[in-house]
Order: structure tokens, then C-alpha cells, then sequence
């Protein structure tokens, strides 16, 4: 079938090996374009060694590989210092870092936290735990409406005390794209607090230029935008990062260990014990040349396109209801849903059946479901590899799952 | 034979007993309750039973979930209303044989109705959702097995 897909379906090639599948779960994970994987087979026959430790030539080689990574990833980011890209396994480490390294040095009893009703369980369970163990108040911004994150709320929340506001980007369990500008100027009104966002859904579908963001902290992860699995980053500002404890003790992050104490590395060295992923961030920094070439631009109008495509094929099934906000260029490629009387898991089986895999489940959303009054929603979504085909056969799925439910 | 496979999973049976579950609401006089709960799906249901001497003279369920724990939940009320305890825990044991497909275990006769859940055993991912009503009915009966007057009261989160 001919597809208006932005990337080719052979680039990709477990989407090749595939052909009838339509793989609706992207915002999960990503499939691998060939160039990743090519890049991650050349790693391994031309440049493999430990970074950092040996005189070799070979060793520098690696070192080469690693440090040239980085560059290329933060450039994709739009970071000008790449040493202020900390190399992560992902998202959920990156924020763990955080609240664990800099949160239990910064923050006392007394003070509060601040998170929205949006988060993935990787930018709320750290804080509300940080707040739990150091006897802060953790305060949650509602939604509002439409849906979104309620920004008079949030106003009300923060304060003097306020040590950390916390926030997605883009919501991974809907799709909304949140006003990073305006809970920037929100969070930097009372006082002092870190501001910390959650990329993860974001660096995938929007062109992020996160030194322009005005955040402290960004966490992203390298698997949700055609990068393997195990590596991701977190980029924070010099400063904070430098006055920071380290994270992870071992190998790489020293400068010298004497019998009683111990100085550490420079950046980004400081936060990245053990032997680094190479590997991992050779093929992410494959997968940046992979999305410049498509061009981000194209990336976001293509999901735009193909989001508004199916909200509306979607919303015009009866007993089909919709999640989150109405308008399709406020989402990034994420369709939420429910059907009449269907339960998710029996959705998600039924298209499956038919090879349409989307996720059901509470997207590690539980706060957010409680709020929307569900135990779980159905999840389709999209990356550079779905076309109009795959939203067609997801609404004739959907359809005859709605009819084998059905309560008549 | 995906669709085939997706039949033999959502039969009429099941759909019958999703749609219009049996037992579906609390006891009064129950003996013994406990909840059991799938955190991946959200799925949360209370069992609730009364013993009578060794036998379970009345069992009911409530709660949310999809169509296999439901289907799963309300057959099992009609099928362990009468039998005892030991009886309804190997009931138990071959539902889970039946459902994970376990080899040698072909769907007894005596399973009656049960044996519409034979078509988990293609879908594991859905093992847990069938089992979900089962290991609450078992963790209800162990917390009664504890005696005392006051109805006992477990939760179980399956494997
Ligand atoms: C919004 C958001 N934050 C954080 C994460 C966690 O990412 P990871 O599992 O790659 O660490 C995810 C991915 O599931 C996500 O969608």
C-alpha cells in the first residue's frame, strides 16, 4: 500500500519485516530507522573500546566517538555548552538525578514542591518522594477546562517556599503540549525554584531549542525518537550542575581519590560513573541526522495532519469519546480515547488482533486517570512513519470493537 | 486466525457474563472478603463470600474491569456457590492450568461453563485478568482460615 508517510516504511526495517502492522504506540517507543542500527554495527566493528582509560589508539578512537555524540545530540537540542548534556539511561534516570542529587542537598521541611496533574509517574513519583523524605508540602496544579494545566492555579501554588516546579512538556498519555513559556514566568515569579521539565515527549515531534526553554533542567530519552533503548540525557544549566553533589560514584566521574576523600571530574564527567554508553550515543546522534534530514519542521505539520486526521475519524464513531484537548495543533501525534462499554485491554486485544498495536493502559499516568475519571484509556500515536493508511485501519479496528462490546 | 483466536477469546459466554455480570454486587452476612487489584489496567474488585461450616454457601463480586476479569469473576460465583473450600481452590488450580495453557491439562468436563476461559491460553497478557477474581476468592478464604468472628479482609495484587 502507498502511504504519504514523511519517512519511507523501508527506512525502518522492523516495519519493513512487517508489512501489515501498524505500530500506533510510538510515544512508548519509537521503531529504529536502518541508520541507527548501521551506526550501532559500526560502533562495534570500528571504534570499540573503553572511552577515557586507555593509551591506545583505539581507546581514543571511542573517546572520539563519545565526545562527537555529544556534540551532535546537543546541537540537535539547540545546547550550546554539549558539556551540560549529562548522558542518562533515559528520562526517568535524568530526574532521578535530580531530585535525588541536587533535591536532598536543596531541599528542607518546610519548604514545597510543585508538579501538575499531567505527569508521568518519572516527573512526580521523584518529587513527591524527595518531598516525603524531606518533610516538604508536594502540591499538584490541577487541569483545567479544556484540559490543559491549570495556570491560575499553578500561579497560586508557587511561592516563596517553592523549591522545585516540575512539568512536562508534552503529556505522554495525552498528547497536550504544554505553555512552557508562560510556567516558566509563573514558576521564576515568587522566588527561587528549580524549574525542571520533562522533554521526553517533546524532543521527538517539536524542534526544542532548550537553552531558549528558560528551564533549569530538561530530561529527554534517546528511545522515543529513533535512538536505542539505555540512553537519553538531562541538560542543565552550568552552574547548577557544577554546585551540585554527584549522583553515581565510581570510575570517570573522580579526579583523584585519596584514603579519606575524593575530588570530582569536570563536566559532564562529574555525573556519568562506569563505563558510558557509547554505543547508545553514537546511535542517538545517528538518530539526530536521521530527524535534521527529515526536517522537524516537516516532522511536526505531518503529525499535526495526521493527529487532526484521526481526533476526527475517531470522534465520529459513536460512543467513541476523546481525551484531552480539541484542537490537533496543541497535541503532539497522541489520540486518547474511550470506547462505550469496551474496556481498554479488551480494545487494545481486539486491534491487535488485526495488527493494530496501540497501548491501553494508565500510560504511567495513574494521578492523571484518577482525574479523568477512568481506570485507563486507549493510546494511539504517531511518528514520522505513519501515514493515513494506519489511521484508516485504526478507525475500522476501532470500529468493530466498539460492535463486539457493545451492551445492547 | 488472529480473529479466530479473538472469537475463541471474547465467545458468547464471556460476553454474556461481561455484559450482564452474575453475583454482581456486595453480601450481606459475607464471612470473608478481599480485594484484588491489576495496577497495569486499573482493574480493582472486591469478592466477597460466606462460608458456611466448610462450604461456601453464597459468593458476589463487584468492581471494575474488562470483559475476561469480569466474564472470569462472574462464573466464578456460579461455580463455587455450594462446593467447599478445598473444592473451590482446586477448582482454582485447574481454571489457572486452563487459562495459562499449562500442557496436559486438556479443559475437563467438570469445568462445565468454565471452560469458555480456555481461550485466554492464546493471550497471555491476559492470564493475569482471568486469574484476578480467583486469587481474591483464595486470599479471602486464607484471612477466613484465620477465624475470628469479624469478617477478614485480604488484597491481592496477582503475580
Ligand atoms: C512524558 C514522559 N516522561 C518520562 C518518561 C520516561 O521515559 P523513560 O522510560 O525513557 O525513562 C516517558 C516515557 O515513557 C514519558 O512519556
Amino acid at each position: 500500500m502507498t502511504s504519504d508517510a514523511l519517512a519511507p516504511r523501508a527506512d525502518f526495517p522492523l516495519l519493513a519485516a512487517a508489512p501489515d502492522l501498524v505500530y500506533l504506540d510510538s510515544a512508548a517507543t519509537a521503531q529504529k530507522p536502518r541508520q541507527v542500527l548501521d551506526a550501532i554495527t559500526h560502533y562495534y566493528t570500528h571504534a570499540n573500546a573503553n572511552p577515557h582509560r586507555g593509551a591506545y589508539a583505539l581507546s581514543g578512537t571511542a573517546t572520539q566517538a563519545y565526545h562527537d555524540a555529544r556534540a551532535r545530540i546537543a546541537r540537535f537540542l539547540g545546547v550550546a555548552d554539549a558539556d551540560t548534556l549529562i548522558f542518562t539511561r533515559g528520562t526517568t534516570e535524568g530526574l532521578n538525578l535530580l531530585a535525588t542529587a541536587w533535591g536532598r542537598a536543596n531541599v528542607r521541611g518546610g519548604d514545597n514542591i510543585v508538579v501538575t496533574r499531567l505527569e508521568h509517574h518519572a516527573n512526580f513519583v521523584p518529587w513527591q518522594q524527595l518531598a516525603r523524605a524531606t518533610g516538604a508540602e508536594f502540591r499538584i496544579a490541577e487541569l483545567d477546562a479544556a484540559g490543559g494545566v491549570d495556570l491560575a492555579m499553578l500561579a497560586r501554588l508557587v511561592d516563596a517556599r517553592t523549591k522545585v516546579v516540575a512539568f512536562g512538556h508534552v503529556s505522554n498519555a495525552l498528547g497536550t503540549i504544554n505553555p512552557v513559556a508562560q510556567i516558566v514566568r509563573i514558576a521564576r515569579g515568587a522566588g527561587s525554584a528549580l524549574v525542571v521539565c520533562d522533554g521526553a515527549q517533546a524532543v521527538p515531534h517539536l524542534r526544542v531549542g532548550v537553552d531558549t526553554l528558560g528551564v533549569d533542567a530538561y530530561g529527554f530519552s534517546g528511545h522515543k525518537m529513533g535512538g536505542p533503548m539505555g540512553i537519553g540525557g538531562l541538560v542543565a544549566r552550568r552552574a547548577l550542575l557544577e554546585a551540585m553533589p554527584p549522583y553515581q560514584l565510581g570510575g570517570d566521574m573522580i579526579e583523584w581519590v585519596h584514603d579519606q576523600d575524593t575530588t570530582w571530574n569536570v563536566l559532564p564527567h562529574k555525573f556519568e560513573a562506569g563505563t558510558p554508553n557509547v554505543e547508545g550515543a553514537v546511535a542517538l546522534a545517528a538518530a539526530c541526522d536521521y530527524l535534521d534530514a527529515l526536517g522537524m519542521d516537516k516532522v511536526r505539520a505531518h503529525e499535526v495532519a495526521l493527529t487532526s486526521l484521526a481526533m476526527r475519524a475517531l470522534a465520529g464513531i459513536p460512543g467513541v469519546a476523546l481525551h484531552g484537548t480539541a484542537r490537533a495543533e496543541e497535541r503532539s501525534g497522541v489520540v486518547s480515547f474511550s470506547v462505550a462499554d469496551a474496556h481498554p485491554h479488551d480494545v487494545a486485544t481486539a486491534l491487535d488482533a488485526e495488527g493494530v498495536a496501540v497501548r491501553a493502559g494508565h500510560h504511567c499516568a495513574q494521578p492523571l486517570m484518577r482525574a479523568l475519571g477512568v481506570p485507563s484509556t486507549v493510546r494511539a500515536s504517531f511518528w514520522v512513519y505513519s501515514g493515513r493508511d494506519d489511521v484508516e485501519r485504526l478507525t475500522a479496528a476501532v470500529r468493530s470493537a466498539r460492535d463486539r462490546f457493545a451492551i445492547r | 486466525m488472529a480473529d479466530a483466536a479473538l472469537d475463541a477469546l471474547y465467545q458468547e459466554i464471556i460476553l454474556d457474563h461481561y455484559r450482564r455480570p452474575r453475583n454482581f454486587r456486595p453480601l450481606d452476612g459475607a464471612t470473608c472478603t478481599a480485594d484484588g487489584k491489576n495496577p497495569n489496567c486499573g482493574d480493582a474488585l472486591t469478592v466477597w463470600l460466606k462460608l458456611d461450616g466448610d462450604r461456601v454457601s453464597d459468593v458476589t463480586f463487584q468492581g471494575v474491569g474488562c470483559a475476561i476479569s469480569k466474564a472470569s469473576a462472574s462464573l466464578m460465583t456460579e461455580a463455587i456457590k455450594g462446593k467447599t473450600r478445598a473444592e473451590a481452590v482446586a477448582l482454582f488450580e485447574q481454571v489457572r492450568a486452563l487459562v495459562t495453557g499449562e500442557a496436559g491439562t486438556p479443559a475437563r468436563k467438570d469445568l462445565g461453563q468454565l471452560r469458555a476461559l480456555a481461550g485466554v491460553s492464546r493471550f497471555p497478557m491476559r492470564v493475569k485478568c482471568a486469574s484476578l477474581a480467583w486469587h481474591a476468592m483464595k486470599s479471602a478464604m486464607d484471612g477466613a482460615a484465620g477465624g475470628g468472628a469479624a469478617p477478614s479482609a485480604g488484597r491481592v495484587t496477582p503475580p
